[in-house]
């Protein structure tokens, strides 16, 4: 029996009859992680944890390379944390430890989580294990990849404007963004801090809410955790939507949506239709300016977040061997100009830019302001529906190096997902069909804040009665 | 538009030397996405408020109890430099 390829659930069943133990499990991923990952390149690095993992949630699990982890190095896939090694865990990794979680290793991701293609890494890229030619999508491609490829039961992401779900798409897998303050931050290295979340990439929605079920919760160490009640996510996992009101806006099927994906999505809504769901149109007419509202936002909050990388406390430090300012201003200047990628120093830049007296209130208040009517347009439509439904990216897969020289179009390939950050709405993709290339496709719900029961609760049903999360590719 | 002597100017802001032969490149890149987010100025935004943050927050108070927090031994055990229980930096001034 290939263990390597099971769910999470599976495992556990195994487990719960003996017939399976946490170490033959962990053998066989990792020896699965040496047969592929030379090719996939889903890791930056293994874990030096020595257990299998105890108890019924000994999962093998592997982590995005921003979460802290004692005892590890952890980069953020920069160049600026090679060496760091962080003093704490972050409050996701004490949960998957208290649960007995094993984790193997630490997948890669844009340096800083700035990108859409994992193409952004000090590691180099990681393909996408459907087509080796193609991107797995990003940020949290190295984690999508490594579940794809069964090299990871089950994977944590974070994402900021879609890098768990735009990577769930073009790998094939589920992926879920939580309410923004339903899992902790504390110890996620941050990118944007009003939008960054971390949650699950499974191989089926079944794990997902179990994954939840984890990671989930309030931490008084994050001062924008949210205090309410956890439920069991696993009692979403409800295969009936008989009545559930389901919105698709009309603004969704627009100017450069790949016809395939279209025609998936489309067959999707058909699909829940005859299992039972009310579909209505709803629009949302300041989505189709969520792409550069968010990139005056998200670039802003990173400016700010990335100034602690200066080489006082950890990390590079690159020392300058001629006095331009002062010295220690040099120490500054050279330090990141070293450590930080080219994306990475855009990125500063263009939020600095935004920032910056003169250009505030042009800029960054007026995104903040059409932040307020993106937020406004959800709202209204939840009023009339329980879920909202697009295709999670625009396109499937793009082979690796063909959005690498123009930065804007890479950033519409998160035209769908980043309205759900920017309100603080959870979000899933789960898949929806294959393009005649065979690459993935997949489909997005974004919910009401807290309502990640009902994601869960139609994923399943329409994962229930459709094939494609059994599909595997060759490797 | 913005100009290789904005980047110059923005990079200083910013902290991080901009090699001469990457000020041509950032200098259009940075016009690209400053022309593309543009589009927002066709919007009329009179009376609304900004949003900072999607769930509305109050101040995050905590009990005021002493606990267990990092020490300084093992804050500075990861620093580049270290003296006498501090980081050390280059000079700063003379």
């Amino acid at each position: 029996m290939k263990l390597h390829s099971l769910t999470a659930h599976q495992i556990l069943d195994l487990y719960k009859s003996k017939q399976a133990s946490s170490e033959e499990v962990l053998k066989d991923v990792l020896s699965r992680i040496g047969a592929v990952d030379s090719r996939v390149r889903a890791y930056v690095r293994l874990s030096n944890q020595k257990s299998a993992g105890e108890g019924s949630a000994a999962i093998p699990i592997a982590i995005k390379d921003n979460m802290c982890t004692q005892g590890e190095e952890i980069t953020c896939s920069s160049k600026i944390l090679k060496g760091f090694h962080p003093p704490y865990d972050a409050g996701v990794i004490e949960r998957i430890k208290q649960n007995g979680g094993r984790i193997l290793g630490f997948a890669n991701m844009d340096e800083f989580a700035f990108g859409s293609s994992t193409e952004n890494s000090c590691y180099g890229p990681t393909y996408n294990p459907w087509d080796l030619t193609c991107v797995p999508g990003g940020s949290s491609g190295g984690s999508a990849a490594s579940v794809a490829a069964d090299e990871a039961v089950w994977a944590l992401g974070s994402d900021t404007g879609g890098s768990i779900r735009q990577p769930a798409s073009f790998c094939g897998v589920v992926g879920l963004k939580p309410t923004y303050g339903r899992v902790s931050r504390y110890g996620l290295i941050a990118f944007a801090s009003s939008l960054d979340q971390i949650g699950p990439l499974t191989k089926d929605v079944t794990d997902c809410a179990l994954l939840m079920n984890i990671i989930a919760g309030y931490d008084d160490r994050d001062s924008t955790s949210v205090n309410v009640p956890v439920p069991d996510y696993t009692k979403a996992l409800i295969n009936d939507v008989h009545g559930i009101k389901i919105g698709v806006p009309k603004e969704a099927f627009a100017e450069g949506l790949d016809s395939q994906v279209s025609q998936a999505v489309e067959a999707a809504i058909e699909q829940l239709k005859k299992l039972g769901a009310v579909v209505k149109e709803v629009s949302l007419p300041h989505t189709p300016y969520a792409v550069a509202t968010y990139y005056i936002v998200a670039t802003a909050e990173a400016s700010s977040n990335l100034a602690r990388f200066d080489g006082v406390r950890y990390g590079l430090r690159q020392l300058s061997a001629n006095v331009r300012k002062t010295p220690v201003i040099d120490m500054y200047e050279e330090t990141r100009a070293k450590g930080l990628g080219d994306e990475a120093k855009r990125r500063i830049m263009l939020g600095t830019y935004v920032l910056s007296s003169g250009y505030y209130d042009a800029y960054y208040l007026r995104g903040q302001k059409v932040r307020t009517l993106i937020k406004q347009d959800l709202d209204g439509a939840f009023k009339d529906c329980d879920v909202i439904l697009t295709p999670t990216a625009p396109t499937t897969a793009f082979k690796v190096g063909e959005k690498a020289s123009d930065p804007l179009s890479m950033y519409l390939s998160d035209v769908y997902t980043i309205p759900a950050n920017l309100a603080g709405v959870p979000s899933i993709s789960v898949p929806c069909g294959f393009s005649k290339e065979g690459l993935p496709i997949g489909l997005q719900l974004m919910g009401k804040a807290f309502d990640e029961e009902m994601l869960l609760r139609v994923c399943f049903s329409y994962e229930q009665n459709t094939p494609w999360h059994t599909k595997k590719p060759n490797l | 538009m913005i100009t290789k002597e904005d980047v110059k100017y923005i990079a200083a802001l910013a902290r991080m030397h901009v090699a001469e032969d990457k000020l041509e490149g950032l200098t259009k890149n940075l016009t690209d996405i400053v022309g593309y987010v543009e589009q927002l100025q066709k919007l009329d935004l009179k009376d609304i408020k900004p949003t900072s943050h999607a769930v509305p927050l109050t101040d995050a108070l905590r009990q005021d109890i002493v606990k267990p927090s990092l020490s300084n031994e093992k804050a500075l055990s990861i620093a580049p430099e270290a003296k006498d229980g501090y980081f050390k930096v280059p000079l700063v001034i003379e």
